[in-house]
């Protein structure tokens, strides 16, 4: 994939100083400064600091300006820039990590959440601060056979790396516990790492802390290196980002998909076991990973149109155009910043744009959104008219039988 | 011979702790089960007054101006005198700010032991037995109490409050030779500022914990405060993040609460904050682990997660008021 | 202005505690130690004590498992130097330790006499003893706790120390230098490291280690059993969705005359 060429050629040696001497480097030098990446930004209008202008100072030589100032917390890594970019630049791939891990590295005070998480990220393998043994403890609920592979080594087809929100979040758990289902439902030869797995680590990565993605790739890696399987499925949309775009440079062969891909491409098999009528209007939420990054704009669009008696509606922006729920590049826990600077969350915005399409159901593919868009539901008072659903958690909803009901 | 039972009466700001008098019921007890007397120990200056509320057998004033306020240089001193002098059996310190330092410095003062973070004392076999809180209350230790002189921190709860005597006890005053030019000295209290709420005065309080995870979500405590006419409070690792003022705060290094109602939202319920709310006349404990320390204080609770039951009592209790 | 930092690791209460069995001990197999929260704090104060005043702040442990990685981010974090105290296997009591670092702080090169040394005011194990008064007794030095604010006259002869009351209200004190002050919080929350300036600190610098002398006092307490609370008295537990149980909630506010 054309992307993750990319990235091989950004390898961890390229840094802010031997940028502009790289190939990838050079092509940023061929920005026009038309400012397209400053008007798609959703928090444009208080980042200091948009790609433009970063290369300008680059260019310059007064890049240390820039990591001087606190207004990259606000890259939410949503890629938005880079699909717009007319000059096709890879400036969330390339340029905004090295911008944004060096701003971090200047910060004189790391924002008390933010903190937690990445301390919580680096002991326990997960931003939560939860055990890792309790990783495993929604498996029991699940309803469907599990295999964890430390208890149950064999090779297996699909080792499904499930991801901390997905885990250890109330709601995360409702979509593992769909997730197994549908993968029982298709006979997929799945399994699990359970307390083994951890954190991907690529919103630590993308908030400016590469040193703990170094570590948690290596041990992600060293963890796989035990088991034989043939590909990797995650729940995750920024482990699927990291696993896919990243990890194979470290090392990390087997091919990697997300659930709503992954379970797109077999509709022929699940389209018949979706049974159950669900009567809802959905509108879908394009994630940055799936959607712009990854330009799967389709694939949950088929899954959907093939629930029974779902009907779907789009938000004004949709696909290339879908705003970022706020939650990549450390905007999971920096709302409290956000707000100090006195912005508002955007996925109070997304949401408001949600309700008004008038579905009942805002349905989403990456565990992130499920938690903030019904935060900001609650926040904004629209409990009542508006869920939030995982696509994979409106597939297991219409599998019917005892098991296929709504949680 | 056997020495006294010692409780070392707390005091602060004219006031004896509430604590203080838990002791004095734990230390009338012991003295009873071992066939000994039971002493309060007053340190203070131009505190003597306090003595008349003290359920001992008799109290052992000190009065100097160093001990005007809690100062544990002098404090220290002044008690390890005492002891030397009086050989008590046992010595029960309060588990409080004022005597936290003392707690410290006494026992390796006088090279005698110290059983901390003590919940329970009670004579069993012979020998008197500790119930001693660790690791933020998770485990829970049965001590054996060594020989004389021992000092135990006694934590709050472990038997009611003794009620003032029906006749003032007899106090005797101990001169105690203190150093003259003390390296640690008192010089001021700086209140908080004024304008905030003061929740030992509220009859509701929404109190909120780690598990309301974000600033924001405090607005869902907000809001039902508001629908019950109370205020909200919270646990010390909210006030820690700047979530909320000090002034909110609710536990050991915080105010002491006796409300109506005590809505435990999020908060695990480790000791240093049950202290400050275990005397609420109703407390309602909500909390994602049903294992969480918070479910042994409180008289109704429910597992689940703050951030859903938070809108929804408030969503119930407007409804009835509709 | 030259600082000592001790810290102490326990038991870390995210994972599940077991108890030996022998009944009356912590199964350490099962502990996964962790730096004591204030004396994170007390780190951290003692770096912002540098970041004014200039000076040298020294930490130091007790050898254990993961102490290495507490003692380097330390470093990395600005401290001077990280000596650690081999003590070997068992777990010392908070009266132990301050015991042996009593006898063993003096015979450390250059580290003693420090202008100040702090440490956590209270560690969750401390049954028999906390360590930075019992440590101040025994090389006796001044002592105060629960210390949530520092000032170092310019003389660097005294200090003003804020101590924290019930209800907000601080205590101003004067505390004559050299003197052991216990940490309840830093005047700013514990600064954070990056993990690749740790691990570069890992590289570029080392751990001083130092031999204790053998252990002549042992605890003074005699633990009888280790137990898991039993809940005396546990709250009647609700159970439904979050919107039967407020219902149900509601309803017992109601009946008190609160809703």
């Amino acid at each position: 994939m054309a992307v993750a060429a990319t990235l091989a050629e950004a390898p961890p040696e390229i840094t802010l100083d031997n940028l502009l001497a790289s190939p990838r480097g050079r092509d940023l030098l061929t920005c026009i400064q038309c400012g397209t990446c400053a008007g798609t930004c959703p928090y444009g209008d208080v980042m200091d600091w948009p790609p433009r202008r970063i290369i300008g100072m680059l260019r310059e030589g007064l890049i240390e300006e820039v990591l001087a100032s606190d207004s990259l917390l606000f890259c939410v890594t949503c890629y938005a820039c880079m699909a717009k970019c007319p000059r096709g630049l890879r400036l969330t791939e390339v340029l905004l990590p090295l911008v944004k891990e060096q701003t971090f590295v200047r910060l004189p005070d790391v924002p008390a959440e933010l903190q937690k998480a990445l301390t919580n990220t680096l002991r326990y393998g997960n931003p939560q601060g939860e055990s890792a043994k309790k990783r495993a403890a929604w498996i029991p609920s699940a309803g469907v056979p599990v295999r964890v592979l430390s208890a149950d080594p064999r090779p297996v087809d699909v080792l499904w790396f499930v991801e901390c929100y997905t885990a250890f979040h109330p709601r995360g758990q409702d979509n593992c516990r769909a997730t197994a289902k549908v993968l029982h439902a298709l006979g997929v030869d799945f399994a699990v790492l359970g307390s083994e797995e951890k954190c991907a680590g690529e919103c630590a990565r993308l908030a400016g802390e590469t040193g703990l993605f170094e570590t948690l790739t290596d041990a992600n890696l060293k963890v796989f290196g035990k088991y034989t399987f043939n590909r990797i499925v995650t729940s995750g949309a920024h482990a699927y980002d990291a696993l896919t775009h990243v990890y194979p440079s470290r090392g990390l062969a087997a091919p990697v998909e997300h659930t709503t891909p992954y379970f797109a491409r077999q509709l022929a098999a699940l389209k018949p076991l979706l049974t159950k009528k669900l009567g809802y209007t959905v509108t879908y939420h394009d994630s940055c990973v799936l959607g712009r990054h990854s330009g799967m704009y389709d694939e949950p669009r088929r899954l959907l149109q093939a629930l029974p008696g779902v009907k779907l509606v789009e938000m004004t922006h949709n696909r290339i155009n879908s705003t970022c729920c706020g939650g990549g590049g450390g905007g999971m826990w920096l709302d409290t910043f956000f707000k100090a600077k006195g912005q508002e969350r955007l996925a109070d915005r997304r949401v408001r744009e949600a309700v008004a399409t008038g579905a009942d159901v805002l349905a989403v593919s990456c565990p992130y959104e499920v938690s903030r868009f019904e935060d900001s539901l609650k926040v904004l008072g629209y409990e009542k008219k508006m869920v939030v659903r995982d696509v994979v958690e409106l597939l297991a909803e219409a599998l019917g039988g005892p098991e296929g009901g709504a949680q | 011979m056997a020495g006294n039972i010692w409780v070392l009466a707390e005091h602060w700001r004219g006031r004896v702790s509430d604590l203080t008098l838990e002791l004095l019921t734990l230390g009338r007890e012991l003295a009873g089960g071992l066939g000994t007397g039971l002493e309060a120990v007053l340190l203070g200056h131009g505190a003597k007054g306090l003595a008349a509320g003290l359920a001992a057998d008799g109290v052992l004033s000190v009065d100097h101006a160093s001990l005007a306020e809690p100062n544990p240089e002098a404090s220290c001193a002044a008690l390890a005198a005492l002891i030397a002098q009086r050989k008590p059996q046992l010595l029960l310190v309060p588990l409080s700010n004022v005597a936290a330092d003392l707690l410290g410095l006494l026992p390796p003062r006088l090279k005698i032991p110290l059983v901390n973070f003590c919940r329970d004392v009670r004579a069993a076999d012979g020998r008197l037995e500790a119930r001693c809180v660790l690791y933020g209350g998770k485990l829970e230790a049965t001590v054996v109490v060594p020989g004389a002189p021992v000092v135990i921190g006694v934590l709050p709860g472990s038997r009611p409050a003794s009620a003032a005597p029906a006749a003032a006890p007899p106090v005797t005053d101990v001169a105690v030779e203190l150093p003259g030019d003390l390296k640690v000295r008192f010089e001021q209290y700086i209140d908080p500022e004024p304008g905030d709420v003061d929740v030992t005065q509220k009859d509701v309080l929404i109190s909120v914990g780690r598990g309301i995870q974000t600033q924001d979500n405090i607005a869902l405590a907000e809001e039902l405060a508001a629908a019950l006419g109370g205020a909200v409070s919270a646990s010390r690792p909210v006030i820690d993040q700047g979530w909320l003022p000090l002034t909110r705060q609710v536990g050991k290094s915080g105010a002491t609460v006796k409300p109506k109602l005590y809505l435990a939202a999020g908060i695990s319920g480790a000791p240093e904050h049950v202290e400050g709310m275990k005397g609420a006349a109703l407390i309602v404990a909500v909390n994602t682990d049903p294992q969480a320390p918070i479910f042994s204080v409180a008289h109704y609770g429910y597992a689940g997660d703050a951030l859903e039951f938070l809108p929804a009592l408030t969503a119930a209790v407007k409804a009835r008021k509709a | 202005m030259n600082t000592l930092v001790l810290m102490k690791m326990v038991p870390d209460t995210v994972e599940e505690l077991e108890i030996a069995p022998d009944g009356k001990s912590l199964d350490v197999e099962a502990v996964r130690p962790i730096v004591s929260e204030r004396d994170d704090h007390a780190l951290e104060q003692a770096l912002l004590l540098k970041d004014k005043h200039g000076g040298t702040v020294t930490v130091v442990a007790l050898e254990s498992r993961d102490v290495d990685e507490v003692l380097f981010t330390a470093l990395a974090k600005g401290a001077d130097r990280a000596v650690k105290v081999a003590a070997g296997d068992a777990m010392l009591t908070a009266a132990e330790t301050a015991a042996l670092l009593a006898k063993v702080l003096p015979a450390v090169p250059n580290l003693l006499p420090a202008q100040l040394i702090v440490s956590g005011c209270q560690a969750i194990d401390d049954l028999d003893g906390v360590v930075a008064p019992s440590l101040a007794e025994r090389l006796q030095l001044p002592y105060l706790g629960i210390v949530t604010g520092v000032e170092v006259a310019a003389d660097g002869g005294r200090a003003t120390v804020y101590k924290e009351y019930a209800g907000g209200t601080r205590g101003r004190y004067v505390v004559c230098l050299p003197a052991v002050l216990g940490v309840q919080a830093a005047e700013k929350p514990p600064r954070y490291v990056p993990v690749a300036k740790v691990r570069a600190t890992m590289k570029a610098k080392t751990i001083e280690c130092v031999e204790a002398p053998a252990r002549d006092e042992a605890s003074l307490l005699e633990i009888a059993a280790m137990t898991k609370p039993q809940a005396a008295g546990r709250a009647e537990m609700l159970e439904g969705s979050p919107e039967e149980v407020a219902s149900k909630v509601a309803e017992i506010l109601s009946s008190r005359g609160l809703a």
